[in-house]
């Protein structure tokens, strides 16, 4: 299994990352070494097999809809590298 | 006094009946971090006006005579756990600067219990890796060869403990990152089963397998520490609901006539000499000790690795999305909104974090996600039910932690899957979600320490601490410490 370039630039945008020339290169080389051994899982018959996302059986865990303090805007915004009047500030986004 | 050659246990007797104060304990430790940090490299942080003022307020609270159950001990948390107020890198570039506002549900249960906080340790940014050395700072360095990694994620936590710098720690453990820098550092680590610890405040690397866990001198100290930050937490839906039981009294439970398995698939290809023939050593001991050790087959085994490295990655690239240069963490600015996240996050992670990043969104992304994740997931059910079938014939499976002992530093970072690798045994146990315990069992020729793993079914731990604790009194290893 190998990965051509366009797929490595195309995945790098849907991650939104950017790699330079050699990057790229590299990547492109590691990440097909990585699906290659991956591909050891198609040894494995697996049509009837449930998949598992969770280890344990855990569903539907409720609390009560109880009305608590969270936690305060200027906390909540401390660590934002730009912020103003409480609000997150991000580049333009509507042209 | 050399106070770091006592357990936790140990010293909360010295504290109770006043024989140390946990100013002077506290004091102790940050003059040896002092001295020997700059050689081992296992701190990010070290917090010593508040740990000195916990410590002057647990002194205060034993003078009137509190029990509380870790007052005054000085413990290490590793840098990916949230402690509010202290920097909380995750040893990458782009959480540099961050402070979180809150406490994650571990350290909350830590402070009620009276402990003290030295500092953060060092781990591979954001806990992938198995070597520390893809820490965006600096590597750590193995206490007992400083030549040698200390493994990885975990890798500071461990060369604390193992380095005298802390009483104990904590780490946490997706595919091994607390069980293998144990077994390469010579001290105990526990993975506990998924669920038992709220995962709150721990930041996220891949949800369905992350796992907090104490690192430790001894296993009782283990049980100490799981005691404390076990349990249902309102704050982590996946928390389990089971009620915690008392893990330090269960540690001399008697284990006349239980059956311990070994599987044939971690005994073979792969596996260093040196590591083999200790294991068989212990096994002799468990036998000794009145244990019925046999055969088994864990039939999937061999296909761990090749699931985990689809679904931690694929879990990691959904998790990290949220590093966006807007609520938190390092903003490079572009052109635009787009551009400024991709600056933003190029800039900001390392390579490894690039990679297990791109091979998730390629492994979820359209036409791709039945042939990898779905497909992996299915795989993750076999290596599940593998183990459910060995637990119906024996009580524990036992076997290596890693394939071999330390290795040295820049030895595989530039070989991903060889450093992957090095998980091959410790991997199946989170993809499974059960409980898996590394303590020392042994030295190779060359002094580096090896590790014993001992696997249990979901919240098995009062019984596979037991075990570790019986066998750790029978194998009386300790007090061997590394000279630094």
């Amino acid at each position: 299994m190998s990965i051509s370039r366009e797929e490595v630039l195309h995945v790098a945008h849907l991650a939104r990352l950017e790699f330079d020339e050699e990057e790229v290169e590299r990547f492109t080389e590691q990440l097909g070494e990585i699906l290659s051994y991956v591909a050891k899982l198609e040894e494995l018959d697996t049509k009837e097999v449930e998949p598992t996302y969770h280890a344990l059986k855990l569903s539907n865990v409720f609390r009560e809809d109880q009305v608590k303090e969270s936690l305060p805007v200027e906390k909540a915004l401390q660590n934002a590298p730009e912020r103003e009047n409480g609000f997150f500030v991000v580049p333009k986004v509507i042209k | 006094m050399e106070w770091h050659r006592l357990s936790l246990v140990q010293l909360r007797e010295k504290l109770r009946s006043g024989e140390v104060s946990s100013t002077a304990l506290t004091e102790y430790f940050l003059k040896r971090i002092e001295d020997l940090d700059p050689k081992v490299k296992a701190y990010l942080t070290v917090t010593r006006e508040e740990a000195l003022a916990q410590a002057q307020q647990a002194d205060e609270a034993l003078k009137r005579g509190e029990t509380s159950p870790l007052l005054g001990l000085p413990l290490a948390i590793k840098d990916n756990i949230c402690l509010e107020g202290v920097r909380t890198t995750c040893a990458s570039r782009i959480l540099e600067n961050f402070v979180p506002p809150y406490d994650a549900t571990v350290i909350k249960r830590l402070k009620a219990a009276g402990a003290v906080f030295l500092g953060k340790t060092n781990l591979d940014e954001f806990a992938m890796g198995s070597s520390t050395e893809n820490s965006a700072f600096f590597p750590t360095h193995n206490p007992w060869d400083l030549t040698r990694v200390p493994g990885g994620s975990s890798g500071g936590s461990a060369a604390a403990v193992a380095a005298g710098l802390c009483a104990g720690s904590l780490g946490s453990d997706t595919g091994g990152s607390i069980r293998q820098p144990a077994s390469f550092c010579g001290v105990v680590g526990l993975k506990p089963t998924y669920g038992r610890v709220s995962r709150y405040g721990l930041v996220a690397f891949a949800s369905s397998l992350d796992q907090i866990g104490p690192l430790t001198k001894t296993v009782a100290d283990a049980a100490l520490l799981l005691q404390v930050i076990s349990g249902p937490d309102p704050q982590d839906s996946t928390c389990a609901p089971e009620a915690v039981p008392n893990y330090s009294e269960a540690l001399e439970m008697d284990l006349k006539g239980v059956r311990v398995g070994l599987p044939k698939e971690y005994m073979g290809e792969g596996l260093d000499a040196e590591v083999r023939k200790t294991i068989e050593k212990a096994l002799e001991i468990l036998e000794k000790m009145g244990l019925e050790v046999k055969e088994i087959s864990l039939p999937h085994a061999p296909y761990a690795i090749a699931a985990y490295y689809i679904i931690a990655p694929a879990e990691a690239s959904s998790n990290l999305a949220r590093y966006d240069g807007v609520k938190y963490g390092l903003r490079v600015k572009g052109k635009d909104l787009i551009d400024t996240y991709k600056k933003t996050r190029s800039r900001g992670f390392g390579p490894e974090v690039k990679r297990r990043i791109m091979i998730g969104t390629y492994a979820l992304s359209a036409g791709y996600y039945d042939a990898y994740y779905k497909k992996a997931s299915q795989v993750r059910t076999l290596i599940a039910r593998d183990f459910q079938k060995a637990f119906q014939e024996v009580d524990f499976v036992v076997g290596p932690v890693a394939p071999s002992p330390a290795f040295k530093l820049g030895e595989r970072i530039d070989d991903p899957l060889q450093m992957y690798l090095s998980d091959i045994y410790t991997i199946s146990v989170n993809l499974a979600g059960i409980v898996g315990l590394s303590l020392p069992c042994g030295f190779s020729s060359e002094g580096l320490p090896i590790g014993l793993q001992i696997m249990g079914p979901h919240f098995s731990e009062p019984k596979v601490l037991a075990l570790g604790h019986q066998f750790e009194k029978t194998l009386d290893l300790r007090p061997k410490e590394p000279e630094i």
